[in-house]
């Protein structure tokens, strides 16, 4: 668990966004997977350091959640900088696989389970 | 909430299709249970990466905020999550969630929950009471869970029969002995939920 100390980092991550507490964008989940577009648009303004970690990190495919942890900066923070980055066409955003319990998808359970049983 | 919509079948749920980025599919699994009773032991166990946390202030996750007034007060309360992933194919990665185990974050589990697979209830043999109320959960909210007893250094003194008539559990729901320590025990849970929920799925298509 966390100590003391890691306090005020949590608060001043805001700073970042210019103080706004929520995105633009709603419809980031934990799992949707963020990627940097490639090629950059080169018309646009110049990222600012937060947003340029994140283009980084999202080189690869990668999710909201290890997009957080990695900069150790809040879900409701990285939403906010995602948001700006969607809009710039920086990144693309994919939602998470739909899940309705009422209809399970077959072919997908099997697949986890083949994955599963692999490792 | 998402997952409730029965009638409509899946193929247009896709909001933005953003097929020009090789992203892979991704779902989740989420491991409950009470404080302490080995879930991030188990994320880390079959897990590709270190476990990653992620820490949420509480004002920003759970509350309507417009403005940050206050929020300094507030700073030491934040919540949680653990997780790991993995990759199941190119194309599918599963990410496996920690649940936060104190009861007073549980509005976190409603994010969480929706669009989950399912869940594995964890239980501390020597508590299994810590892990009620994730049980009642997932069973109000008809989210499938299988439950895995981790045993306190890898030991088992009850048998699962004796844990599924304590914990009062439905017939459908399988109780498995584990330890969360090992990455084939912990897999092996997982397996088994993914079972059910086939037997589930098959069962469902039969009928």
């Amino acid at each position: 668990m966390t100590g003391g100390d890691a306090g005020g980092r949590l608060v001043r991550p805001f700073t970042l966004t210019g103080g706004r507490t929520r995105p633009s964008r709603a419809d980031f989940t934990l799992i949707t997977t963020v990627t940097a577009c490639d090629p950059q648009p080169d018309r646009a303004a110049r990222p600012q350091p937060e947003h340029l970690r994140i283009l980084r990190l999202c080189a690869r495919p990668v999710a909201v959640a290890e997009v957080a942890a990695r900069l150790d900066l809040p879900v409701s923070v990285v939403v906010i900088l995602l948001s700006d980055l969607v809009e710039a066409d920086r990144i693309t955003a994919r939602p998470p696989h739909p899940v309705n319990l009422a209809t399970p998808d077959l072919d997908l359970l099997q697949k986890v389970r083949d994955g599963l049983g692999r490792l | 909430m998402a997952g409730s919509d029965r009638a409509a079948p899946a193929p247009t749920a896709s909001p933005r299709p953003t097929a020009r980025s090789a992203a892979p599919d991704a779902v989740k699994i989420l491991i409950a249970g009470g404080f302490g009773v080995g879930k991030t032991t188990m994320v880390g166990s079959v897990s590709e990466i270190a476990p990653l946390r992620t820490e949420e202030p509480l004002t920003a996750a759970g509350l309507d905020i417009d403005d940050l007034a206050g929020i300094e007060e507030k700073r030491a309360t934040t919540v949680a999550l653990d997780f790991g992933r993995i990759t199941i194919t190119r194309d599918l990665v599963l990410y496996l969630f920690g649940t936060p185990g104190q009861q007073r974050f549980w509005f976190m589990w409603n994010d969480l929950a929706i669009g989950a697979l399912g869940a594995v209830v964890l239980v501390d043999v020597r508590r299994p009471e810590s892990s009620f109320a994730a049980i009642d959960f997932f069973e109000r909210r008809g989210i499938p869970f299988v439950v895995g007893v981790n045993g306190f250094h890898g030991r088992h003194p009850y048998p699962a029969a004796e844990i599924r008539e304590a914990l009062a559990l439905p017939d459908h729901v399988q109780v498995l002995l584990c330890d969360a320590r090992e990455r084939t025990s912990s897999r092996d849970v997982l397996i088994a939920l993914i079972d059910q929920l086939i037997d589930a799925a098959t069962g469902a298509a039969a009928s």
